[in-house]
Order: structure tokens, then C-alpha cells, then sequence
């Protein structure tokens, strides 16, 4: 089943088409070519997130003001949330190497629908322009958090129109990748590709899809009634007019904790791939893998009221989504025992990929046990608002996606460029990424216990300590951060070519040449054993 | 395959149900007029399921689709209705 | 560029049901205020429904209603190879579907001569719930309507090419699409219509 005929047919990046130049990528419907735009999109948009991050890390390295207003501060936290959530975490994993890899991994030649999955990145451009836009235009920019909590969102002189409108059309990207990678799974398995015959990551984008599919509406449909609140005063969510701003936060939750599974599922995925072949053994308890990410999709869609444990909900609510939290917990903890359950008695090959699903495993778990202190009720009360809330999800959406989405570029690196990179710098970066990490979301634990509230630019003195432990954190992980990427840039010179396997994985995007031929393979495989097979 | 696709429905079935749907939407104004208390919502919502089941089964063929289909539109029925009801444990009982 | 070039008309119709799950959760979404509101302000509802005309919105349900026919029996009739009924049958479906948005027109002129629209102060008068029911009620009916204009441009341009034979008898699932794609629009219509102008 593996060809080594490298000069056969044009690799996707050398393939000429009708178009020349950018135009050969913007007006591309191969979906190896759109992954790529979206990796660098998505990749510029995170140095932007990020840097707003570092910026607000060293207004809080002192209380007062140090660098930045009040107002700028809420400013930046609002883009730094919008750009970090809506376009960075959520397309992620999903649009970068699920567009890339999934046709690959499930032995098809392109998604089901090429033009819509062109279309959609054009939606991501145009929702994130919309974004930026908002910063720049009308009386100021945006300052109500990511969240565009009701009634403030239409009550603030800030631009908000363009932002709202902006996740709007980024909600309408994200539900046409779903759709279409529903589709492709449903209708394009290679022959014999049962589906218990499919690798763990493209049945994690499944779950994904059907999350994308059946939770974005909601969002969109909120971000309309916030639309039509500011320009007609319909009084939706508006209490002097008889609306509920509660209300509005429920329909928030409940796009935008599924949300919070539209981003970590993939990224279990790829954990799951990067495990395994690392240590050349099958994954352990295959069956359980996907009934656990299936069962995660399913629960994480009745469990939004956990973000408003605070906010007034009735006593039967409040315990309902309590309970329903830590059920949600369950299939989350049989995903890591049977992650670590894979690697026992593996011959392990510690390569970069592997140390980042180490890395990913150890914040994944911190983020994960500190969201079960959050979903208990008696606890939330104290911790609701306060920087525990902010490391906890970074854990979790930085630590968890982010970890994974790194990982994943370091293990499909040779497959999406041929070449292979330097080793020592990824290792290197990766270090100093970890050990920022941990410095910078660290000591949040600690200080949000403590009592320090989030989204504010002063803090009391007491804080102080924590504060600037946090921030140097934020120097190393950015650095770290630096290191990786520059050295996957300087590796695509790299003179060392990667061969159409070098990991000895077992998936089907490893019996063809790397980087892919433009149909991906000569001829469609037939599918006979599962997918992990070392045997 | 091509012949299971191809099926075609008679014009006489569609005017049937057209029949049909005109007679439950007069039936559900009139009824709806009388009152009935907190059976009215109830008799509404009844008869716009049955109407709405006939245009899914018939108009929109999933009488003649695969299973999966109407599988599929009744898991989005029961989700809406979750969502619903969860939201309203909050309003219910605050 | 894919070299796919044979037509999978399953694959495009199960796209087209995924996508009208999104359409029926985002209705969904309007359908979970509605409750919570019409639950908190049960009076309200019921006396502000009576004041919309039960006869206006019965006769859109049937237009309506007819109009879905049509465009399904088009299909049949597109089966059998007969190309002028099925262009009748769609002709008919887009007077139907202009009909509907005209009577719409005439019934929202009629409420907001009476000073009954979104951020009017006389209609803020009246009391909370009032406000809250027309504004439900402009923005579903509104947002319905839109849907109806976007299915009418659909069946014009799906008209178009049937006329000029760019769809036929064995290549029909574009016709098919837009079709589930109006009777979706109908089947929200058949939930609008008791929640705004039967449940009195």
C-alpha cells in the first residue's frame, strides 16, 4: 500500500493551475491549499491576540496605570477575546489540519464540497476584517468583553455593530466547515472504511461538526437580537423594557460553551494520532475513544449554566448544570486513562510531537480538575470572575488547543512541506513555551483564590507578587513562542526531505508522498484493517 | 440506488395532503377560538406537529429517504425541546 | 482542480438537510425566548395576540401552505419530463410566495399606523409585555420573510435554468434542494402562525 514514486504526479504545492502566483492559493479549491490559508491567517491573527496579551500581561505588572487607560485596557481585552476565541481557537484545529488531513485520513480526494470550503475561508476574512474594522471606526472601540454581555453590548457608545456582526459572519464560516466535514465523513470513506475502521481525529471532527453545526445558529441568532436591540430597540434583553438580560446570557452559553467542545474535541484528536504512533501501539480502547468524544459532544451542549452560577438562576437550574458539569467530566478522564494506557509498555519515540501531547496531558488535567472546583456550586461563588476563571481557561483553551495545535504542526510538518525540521530549536522553543506557560497561568490560581477580579487594569497592592511572576511568564512564553515559529519558517529551506512516512505512523496520510500529490492518492485505497494496526 | 431515487410521487398524493393541511389549519383557527384555557396551546401546538409531519413526510420526502434522515430531523426536534426546557428549569422555578 | 466531475445527488442533498438543521436551530433559538417570555407574561400574550387578525394569518397559512405544494408537485412533474408544467407549477409557487409577502406588507402597515412597531413610545405605554410580543413578533415574522424573499430568488433562479434546460428530468436535485429549502420556510411558518395569531 505505500508508493514510493515521488515524481509521479505534481506535489499540491507545485501543482499549475489556472491561476498564478497568490491567486493560485486564494482562488484554490483543493483543500490542502485553503489549510494553508487558513494556517497563516490563523497564525497571524494569534501574533496579534498574542501580542495583545503581552501588552495587557505589562499593564498588570504594576498596580495603577502602567502603559495603558482604563478604557484602552477594556478595549484590548474585548479584541484580545474575539480575535483569540472566534478566530484563532475555534477554526484551529478544524480548518487547518482538519482540512488538510481529513480527506487524506479517510482515503477521499477533497472534502464534499470544494466551493463552500473555499467560501468559508473567505467568510473568516471577511468576519475578522469586520473585527478589526470595529477598532478603528465609529466612536471607539468595542469594550465589553468577548462575550458582548447584554445590556451593556447595547447600551456602550463603543462600535459594537461591526464586532457583533463580525462573529456573526465568523459563526457562518465556522458552520460551513462543520457541514461540509459531515458530509465528506458521511459520503467519501474510502471503500472498506467502515466507521470503526476510521482514525480517532477525523471521527473527533465529526462530534466537532455536529457541534458546529447545531450550536453556531444559536449564537447567530443572538448576536441578530443584539443587532436589532441597538438599532430598534426591541427590548429583548432589555429590563426596562421587559426583557431579561439573563436571558441573553443563556442563549450566549448555549452556543458558546459547546464552543468551548468545538475547540478541545480536535484537539484530543490530534493527541490521540500523536500518541499512538509514537508509541507504536494501537490506541488503547479505540471503541471507548469514540464513544467518549461522542458522549462530550452530547453532554456539553446541556451544561451553559455553569458560566452563570452567580447570576440569579433558579436553585433547580443551578443544580441540574452542576450535576451535568461533572458528568461531563467522565468521557474527559476516560480520554486521558486511555491515552496513558496507550503509552504503557509502547516502545515510545520521543520526538517533539510527543513531548508536546506530554506537555498537553499535564496542563489539560490541571485545566480540567480546576473546572471541576468552578462547576461546584459553593466554590463558584467565591472563585466566579476572578483570575482562577482566567487561568482556568487558558488551561484548558490555550493550554489544551493551543498545546494540541502545536503538537499537531510538528507532527504533519513533514507531511504538509516535505521537510523535515530542526529538532533541537522545536525542543528548545517548546521548553521555554511550557515553562512560560506555566509561569504566566500559575500564579492566576493563586491570585483569583486570593481574590483578584478579572478584566480590570489596577489591582490592589496585595496582588502585587503574583502579578509580576505572571508577567515574566509572559516575556518567556512569548520568546518560546517566537523560537517555534521562526524555526518552522527557516526549516521549509531546510535541505533534509521528508520521507512519505518518518514517524512510522499507521494512518492513511502516511502512505502517500509528503508533501501530497494534488489528488491526494493515485488510486483510492481499499480500506481492510483498523486504523491502528502494529500489530 | 438510481430507481429508489427516482421515485416519482403522484400529483394526487401532493393535492391529498394539500387537502389535508388546509382542513387541519381551519380546524386549529376555529378550535383555537373557543375557549379552551391552557388546552388551547396545547390543541395549537398538536395539530401544527401533525401539519408540520406531513409536509416533512411527504413535500419533503423523507417517507421515501433513508431512515437516517428522519432520524437525523427528529434529534433536532428533541434538542430544540431540551434547550427549551433546561432554559425554563431557570424561569420556572426562580 | 478535484477532478470529481460525477454528480452525487445524495451528497447534495444531505448537505442541503444539514443546512436546514441550522435554519431550524436558529429558529430554535427565537423559539426558546418566546417561551420564556410568553411564560413570564402570560396576559400580555394573550390579550396582544388577539389584536392581530386571525383571518389575515389563516389565509398566509393556506397561501403558503398551496405554494409548498406546488413547488413539490414541480418536481413530478419535472420526473415525468413535462417542462411546462413544471415551469407553471414554479410560476405559481413565486406568485404564491409574493402574495404571502404582500399580505405581510399590507398586515405590518396596518400595525404600525397603529403606532404598534419596535421603540415605539405608545406601544411602550401599553406595558412590558405588549413590547415584548410585537417585538417577537416584527423580528420572527421579519426574519421569516426574509427567508421567503431569499427561497423566491432560489426558485427564480432555479426557473431560469430549467427554462433554459440547464436542469432536466435526470439532473433535478437543485430543484429538489430549493424545494426542502421552501418547505422549511413553510414549516416554521406552520409553528409562527399558533404561537402569534391562535393562542388567544
Amino acid at each position: 500500500m505505500i508508493y514510493q514514486k515521488d515524481t509521479a504526479e505534481p506535489s499540491y504545492l507545485d501543482y499549475k493551475g489556472k491561476y498564478k502566483g497568490i491567486f493560485s492559493w486564494i482562488f484554490s479549491t483543493d483543500h490542502k491549499r485553503i489549510a494553508l490559508l487558513y494556517m497563516f491567517s490563523i497564525l497571524t491573527f494569534f501574533a496579534i491576540g498574542a501580542t495583545l496579551g503581552l501588552l495587557m500581561k505589562f499593564e498588570l505588572i504594576a498596580p495603577g496605570r502602567t502603559i495603558m487607560s482604563a478604557q484602552a485596557y477594556n478595549a484590548f481585552f474585548t479584541l484580545h477575546g474575539i480575535i483569540m476565541i472566534f478566530a484563532v481557537v475555534i477554526p484551529g484545529l478544524p480548518a487547518v489540519f482538519g482540512n488538510f488531513l481529513l480527506p487524506i485520513m479517510i482515503g477521499a480526494k477533497d472534502v464534499a464540497f470544494p466551493r463552500i470550503n473555499l467560501l468559508s475561508w473567505y467568510l473568516y476574512v471577511t468576519g475578522v476584517s469586520l473585527v478589526v474594522i470595529s477598532q478603528f471606526t465609529g466612536q471607539g472601540p468595542p469594550d465589553t468583553g468577548w462575550t458582548f454581555y447584554a445590556p451593556y453590548s447595547f447600551r456602550t457608545a463603543g462600535n459594537m455593530l461591526p464586532a457583533v456582526f463580525g462573529a456573526f459572519v465568523l459563526g457562518f464560516s465556522s458552520i460551513l466547515t462543520g457541514l461540509n466535514f459531515l458530509v465528506t465523513i458521511h459520503r467519501m470513506r474510502a471503500p472498506g472504511m467502515t466507521w470503526l475502521k476510521m482514525p480517532l481525529f477525523p471521527w473527533t471532527l465529526y462530534a466537532t461538526g455536529w457541534v458546529q453545526l447545531l450550536a453556531t445558529p444559536i449564537i447567530g441568532i443572538t448576536l441578530l437580537m443584539i443587532v436589532a436591540e441597538r438599532t430598534l430597540h426591541i427590548g429583548f434583553f432589555d429590563p426596562t423594557l421587559g426583557g431579561d438580560p439573563l436571558l441573553y446570557q443563556h442563549l450566549f452559553w448555549t452556543y458558546s460553551h459547546p464552543a468551548v467542545y468545538i475547540m478541545i474535541l480536535p484537539a484530543m484528536g490530534a493527541i490521540s494520532e500523536i500518541i499512538t504512533t509514537y508509541s507504536h501501539k494501537a490506541i488503547f480502547g479505540y471503541k471507548f475513544m469514540i464513544a467518549s468524544v461522542l458522549a462530550i459532544a452530547f453532554v456539553g451542549y446541556f451544561i451553559w449554566g455553569h458560566h452563570m452560577f452567580t447570576s440569579g438562576m433558579s436553585g433547580t437550574a443551578l443544580y441540574t448544570f452542576s450535576l451535568l458539569t461533572f458528568i461531563v467530566a467522565v468521557p474527559s478522564a476516560i480520554k486521558v486513562f486511555n491515552w496513558i494506557a496507550t503509552m504503557h509498555q509502547g516502545s515510545i519515540d520521543l520526538q517533539t510531537p510527543f513531548y508536546w501531547a506530554m506537555a498537553f496531558l499535564f496542563v489539560f488535567m490541571i485545566g480540567g480538575f480546576s473546572g471541576l472546583i468552578l462547576g461546584s456550586l459553593a466554590a463558584n461563588v467565591h472563585l466566579h470572575n476572578t483570575h482562577f476563571v482566567v487561568a482556568h481557561f487558558h488551561f484548558i483553551v490555550f493550554g489544551g488547543t493551543g498545546f494540541a495545535f502545536f503538537g499537531a504542526m510538528h507532527y504533519w510538518y513533514p507531511k504538509i512541506t516535505g521537510r523535515m525540521y530542526d529538532t533541537r530549536w522545536a525542543n528548545i522553543g517548546l521548553v521555554l513555551f511550557f515553562i512560560g506557560f506555566i509561569t504566566l497561568y500559575g500564579p492566576m490560581f493563586y491570585l483569583g483564590f486570593k481574590g483578584m477580579p478579572r478584566r480590570y487594569y489596577d489591582y490592589d497592592e496585595v496582588f502585587h507578587a503574583g502579578n509580576i511572576v505572571s508577567t515574566m511568564g509572559s516575556w518567556v512564553l512569548y520568546s518560546g513562542l517566537v523560537i517555534i515559529v521562526i524555526n518552522l519558517f527557516a526549516s521549509l529551506k531546510s535541505k533534509i526531505k521528508a520521507p512519505s512516512d518518518p514517524w512510522g505512523g499507521k494512518t492513511l496520510e502516511w502512505t502517500i508522498p509528503s508533501p501530497p500529490p494534488v489528488e491526494n492518492f493515485e488510486e483510492i485505497p481499499t480500506v481492510t484493517k483498523g486504523p491502528y494496526n502494529y500489530s | 440506488m438510481e430507481n429508489e431515487k427516482n421515485h416519482i410521487i403522484p400529483y394526487r398524493t401532493f393535492l391529498f395532503v394539500l387537502a389535508g393541511l388546509i382542513t387541519l389549519t381551519l380546524t386549529s383557527a376555529v378550535v383555537t377560538q373557543i375557549s379552551l384555557g391552557t388546552f388551547t396551546v396545547a390543541i395549537a401546538l398538536i395539530i401544527a406537529t401533525i401539519k408540520s409531519s406531513l409536509v416533512l413526510r411527504v413535500f419533503m420526502h423523507l417517507k421515501f429517504e433513508s431512515r437516517m434522515f428522519s432520524l437525523a430531523v427528529i434529534a433536532v426536534v428533541l434538542l430544540i425541546a431540551t434547550v427549551i426546557i433546561i432554559t425554563l428549569l431557570d424561569y420556572l422555578y426562580r | 482542480m478535484t477532478g470529481e466531475t460525477h454528480r452525487d445527488d445524495l451528497t447534495s442533498k444531505t448537505g442541503m438537510w444539514l443546512f436546514l438543521f441550522t435554519e431550524m436551530l436558529l429558529f430554535g433559538g427565537l423559539f426558546v425566548v418566546y417561551s420564556v417570555y410568553r411564560f413570564r407574561n402570560p396576559v400580555a400574550f394573550h390579550l396582544a395576540a388577539q389584536e392581530l387578525s386571525v383571518t389575515i394569518g389563516t389565509i398566509n397559512t393556506i397561501i403558503l401552505l398551496t405554494s409548498s405544494t406546488m413547488i413539490a408537485m414541480s418536481i413530478t412533474a419535472l420526473q415525468t419530463k413535462n417542462k411546462k408544467l413544471t415551469l407553471f407549477l414554479l410560476g405559481i409557487t413565486i406568485l404564491l410566495g409574493l402574495a404571502f409577502l404582500v399580505n405581510k406588507y399590507f398586515e405590518w402597515g396596518g400595525h404600525i399606523k397603529e403606532h404598534i412597531y419596535p421603540g415605539s413610545s405608545i406601544l411602550a405605554l401599553r406595558g412590558q409585555g405588549d413590547v415584548l410580543f410585537f417585538g417577537l413578533y416584527f423580528f420572527m415574522t421579519g426574519l421569516h420573510a426574509l427567508h421567503i424573499i431569499i427561497g423566491l430568488i432560489f426558485i427564480a433562479i432555479i426557473t431560469a435554468k430549467i427554462f433554459r434546460n440547464k436542469i432536466t428530468f435526470n439532473n433535478y436535485v437543485l430543484l429538489e434542494n430549493s424545494g426542502l429549502y421552501w418547505h422549511l420556510v413553510d414549516l416554521i411558518w406552520i409553528f409562527l402562525y399558533p404561537l402569534f395569531y391562535l393562542i388567544t
